[in-house]
């Protein structure tokens, strides 16, 4: 379904290097990948390649982007408009700005449907509705008018994804979606992922530097190191035989960090 | 914790709305014609027949006034809003998109700005001729950059924030991104310089027709220029000069406690009602 292929992004702005060094990916519908690597390693910027975020004039990009078929990069804005939110969701790192702090909840949530589907308001509503008491928002009927600024981090992560998930993407790029959260809401939101991608079947694109958050969710997993995906495969496979030096001390910090919380 | 009540915002809505009311009033009635003569009552006092006295001409001031405050406001209004919507298209455009196009804009418009307004309007009104219309088009046109300068930087602001870049994601227009998403947000910043700009419009207008470019004294009466005709008379018949300067002064502090409030803590701000502490 997504095929990443040879994929290099330079940016123009005098940053040194290339961020992304020709890079290959496969998923497949149904796929939870996840990508991790420490800050810097290109991650984000291979999500934002994916999602169409890096804009054309900061960056070089060659390598092909294959989601379905189209070669994403290729595609003009407006192709692009078409297939963000509607096929290819995008959730961030930060739940707290990534609202509309004037706009409510349901509107927000609505409003994906409303740019890519023809519904009437009520149709539209009834989806809203729907789809948060999928993600396990309280009181949905409440919440759809609430403000971004009523609700709790962990609501409006669950309100980001309602609003990336009412259109049913194929495709769920979460870039750190769980990062700004706590403990205990990240093991709430995970649990949400792991239910979206096993009932609705989305594909989870999955990136973070939290190693036991993917472990949790993911399948598979790819590890980056300086703009190189140094090591790919099945997920308990990499933590259990870690094969490049930078993978193994990335398991080695986790599981020292779990020595020290025990 | 209580919090004090925003008294700019009350004290210049308030104020406003008075002076509003009693120029709404005079398009409807005013004790006497603001045009009529009389030859038996020339430079009276105030008295309960005149609340304001009466003029070298023997016209009622109180008429006058507000019949002057009337054009002042209706001129500012519309020339307010001339600026404010073309500025907000300006700026709202160079800000959201950059490069090239917003340097070459903003760069004029640092031109334009460069002018103090008032010569710039001189020039142009001693090109075109004075009159109502063209004091309206003129100062429109004046007041233009500074809403673009100030619209610009909120949407260059705006532009990078995650909800933003979010509703891009969404596949969201740019159209729509603009003003549903983003000017709901700026709403605060784009109506204090509203408020700011009808001082200056009414500044701007009184200057203008104290300078004797305004409107044309055949046209209607205007503060401005009650105020370059009661010059001779500053000593004999003081209440000329201070009803129209009073005025004029009433109606600029109203506009300017009401951005100051703006300014302060906007009050149409969504609120929680069962909100402990505030939010910074």
């Amino acid at each position: 379904m997504l095929d990443i292929k040879n994929l290099s992004v330079t940016f123009n702005d005098g940053r040194p290097g290339m961020a992304v060094r020709g890079i290959n990916l496969h998923m497949e519908a149904g796929d939870t990948l996840g990508l991790v690597g420490e800050s810097g390693s290109g991650k984000t910027v291979t999500a934002h390649t994916i999602a169409g975020l890096i804009e054309k004039d900061n960056a070089t990009v060659s390598g092909e982007v294959f989601f379905e078929g189209r070669d994403l990069l290729k595609c003009t804005v407006e192709e692009m408009r078409l297939l963000q939110g509607k096929d290819i969701g995008v959730i961030f790192q930060e739940p707290m700005t990534s609202l509309d702090p004037l706009m409510k909840i349901g509107r927000q949530i609505e409003e994906t449907v409303k740019l890519h589907c023809k519904f009437t308001s009520e149709e539209r509503r009834n989806m809203a509705i729907e789809v948060m008491k999928l993600v396990g928002l309280p009181e949905p009927d409440l919440t759809y008018k609430k403000y971004p600024h009523q609700l709790s981090g962990g609501q409006r992560q669950r309100a980001m994804i309602a609003s990336a998930f009412i259109t049913h993407p194929k495709l769920l790029i979460l870039d750190e979606p769980t990062t700004a959260l706590d403990v205990t809401v990240q093991a709430q939101i995970i649990e949400l992922l792991k239910r979206l991608n096993e009932k609705c079947g989305v594909s989870l694109l999955f990136i973070s530097h939290d190693l036991r958050v993917v472990r949790r969710l993911c399948k598979k997993v790819a590890v980056m190191y300086n703009g190189e995906i140094v090591e790919y495969g099945d997920t308990e496979q990499i933590f259990n035989d870690p094969q490049h030096e930078y993978t193994k001390e990335l398991v080695a910090a986790v599981s020292a960090g779990r020595r020290v919380n025990a | 914790m209580k919090k004090s009540p925003n008294y700019n915002l009350i004290i210049g809505c308030t104020l406003t709305a008075i002076t509003i009311s009693i120029i709404a009033l005079g398009y409807f009635w005013m004790p006497f014609n603001p045009d009529t003569m009389s030859s038996t009552e020339k430079s009276i006092g105030p008295n309960l027949k005149h609340l304001l006295g009466t003029d070298n001409f023997g016209r009622d001031i109180l008429s006058r006034v507000m019949q002057g405050a009337g054009t002042t406001l209706s001129i500012a209004t519309i020339a307010v809003s001339i600026g404010a919507s073309f500025g907000t298209l300006i700026g709202g455009l160079t800000g959201y998109f950059g490069g090239a196009v917003d340097e070459i804009v903003m760069r004029i418009n640092d031109a334009v700005t460069a002018f103090p307004s008032i010569l710039l309007a001189l020039v142009v009104i001693s090109i075109t001729g004075s009159g109502r219309t063209n004091i309206i088009i003129i100062l429109g046109i004046l007041f233009i950059p500074s809403f673009a300068r100030v619209i610009r930087g909120e949407f260059a602001k705006q532009r990078y924030m995650d909800y933003v870049r979010n509703a891009k994601l969404m596949g969201v227009r740019n159209s729509r991104i603009m003003f549903v998403h983003i000017l709901p947000n700026i709403a605060p910043v784009l109506l204090s310089s509203i408020a700011i700009g009808f001082n200056n419009a009414v500044l701007a207008e009184a200057s203008m027709s104290y300078l004797g470019v305004g409107v044309a004294t055949t046209e209607s009466a205007s503060l401005g220029r009650m105020l370059l005709d009661s010059q001779a008379y500053l000593f004999s018949a003081p209440w000329q000069a201070l009803s129209a300067g009073c005025a004029i002064s009433i109606l600029i502090l109203g506009f300017s406690l009401i951005s100051e409030g703006l300014g302060y803590r906007p009050m149409w701000r969504p609120t929680t009602k069962r909100r402990h502490k505030s939010h910074a």
